[in-house]
């Protein structure tokens, strides 16, 4: 597919895919990355520092 | 016999090899393990960072999560490249191999039924954004009175209204022409721009479902709607493993034309019911 031109995946677009989408499996380990809202992501790992307030996007585990 | 198992997709079996160079999560290269029908993508990863406490510690470090998204990403790809395969959400882990063998045997019947719906299918992703437009010279003279300041302000943000509703107006149109185009699509949440960097307001963050034969009539179809509309910005992302369309619900039948039909009766009866 020589039509679109490759760049690099920007992490937003992986993000929306590898943490809302794909098969959801709970595995042995797998903590519940539930419909992860990105702008909780953003809260949460890009200014965690911040505010240590705003709560964790990765749900509970088992 | 260490490590746990980081499991990227499950597909059927596939002639080609992988590349040989490629590298997954944690570094160690991906392996194939078969069961009856299937195959799992697997790498061993370790439990000083995949078990549980750390791997929870880690999902909030975005170093470790673009390094990780990008290794898994990676393997994904280079799985498109010679088979369809059935992408799992980031950080599915496992024990050890038996783990994934019960896994596989339980969910083997979903699996198939979701790799035939998909095969020979790639997703690609379209995104539309509104332009921050100039602010308009004429506006950024110093205003006279309170008067003039506030009817200024007003005629800004009625233009600001103006856009953003020709914005979402072609998002909507946009997003229908490329659904009839479709086998699937689906709305991913507008992207944040400070995540982002992306400059422009995100109004349309869609993912299609398109057959590979097709694909290059979709991004011709994408291409010719770049400019068609001033201030906008249209961006095309692919062919991605089809990472949207794993669940059943996403055909385009109901991402497009199909208002939830709520009970609409009693609206204009009862007249004169007294």
């Amino acid at each position: 597919m020589t039509v679109v031109e490759r760049r690099e995946v920007a992490l937003v677009d992986l993000l929306d895919r590898l943490l809302a989408g794909g098969v959801v499996i709970t595995g042995d380990i797998t903590l519940r990355i539930a419909d992860v809202d990105l702008v909780r992501i953003d809260l949460n790992a890009l200014i965690s520092s911040v505010n240590e307030q705003v709560p964790s996007p990765w749900g509970e585990s088992p | 016999m260490t490590g746990l198992r980081y499991v990227y997709a499950v597909c059927r079996p596939f002639g080609a090899p992988l590349q040989t160079a490629l590298k997954g999560v944690a570094g160690d290269p991906p392996r194939l393990l078969s069961h009856h029908g299937l195959i799992a993508v697997v790498s061993h990863v370790p439990e000083g960072d995949f078990a549980e406490a750390p791997l929870r510690r880690h999902l909030e470090d975005l170093d470790w999560l673009t390094e990780t998204a990008r290794a898994h990403q990676q393997v994904i790809d280079a799985l498109t490249a010679v088979t369809t395969p059935l992408p799992l959400r980031l950080a599915t882990v496992f024990r050890d191999d038996s783990g994934v063998r019960v896994m596989m045997e339980e969910r083997e019947a979903d699996f198939l039924r979701t790799l035939d719906r998909l095969e020979g299918r790639v997703e690609w992703g379209v995104k539309v954004y509104l332009e921050r437009e100039p602010a308009a010279p004429a506006e950024t003279a110093k205003p006279a009175s309170g008067r003039d300041y506030l009817r200024q302000r007003r005629m800004q943000s009625s233009a600001r209204e103006d856009s953003r509703q020709r914005a979402e107006r072609f998002a909507a149109r946009l997003h229908a022409t490329l659904s009839a185009h479709a086998d699937g699509a689906r709305l991913h949440a507008p992207q944040n721009s400070a995540l982002s960097k992306a400059p422009g307001q995100n109004v349309l963050n869609a993912a299609y479902l398109v057959p590979r034969t097709q694909s290059e009539e979709f991004v011709e179809l994408v291409d010719r709607t770049k400019g068609e509309e001033p201030g906008m910005r249209i961006e095309l992302t692919g062919p991605w493993a089809a990472y949207s369309f794993v669940e059943e619900a996403a055909d385009p039948s109901s991402a497009g034309d199909s208002s939830p039909s709520a009970p609409s009766a009693g609206a204009d009866v009862g007249e004169g019911a007294s």
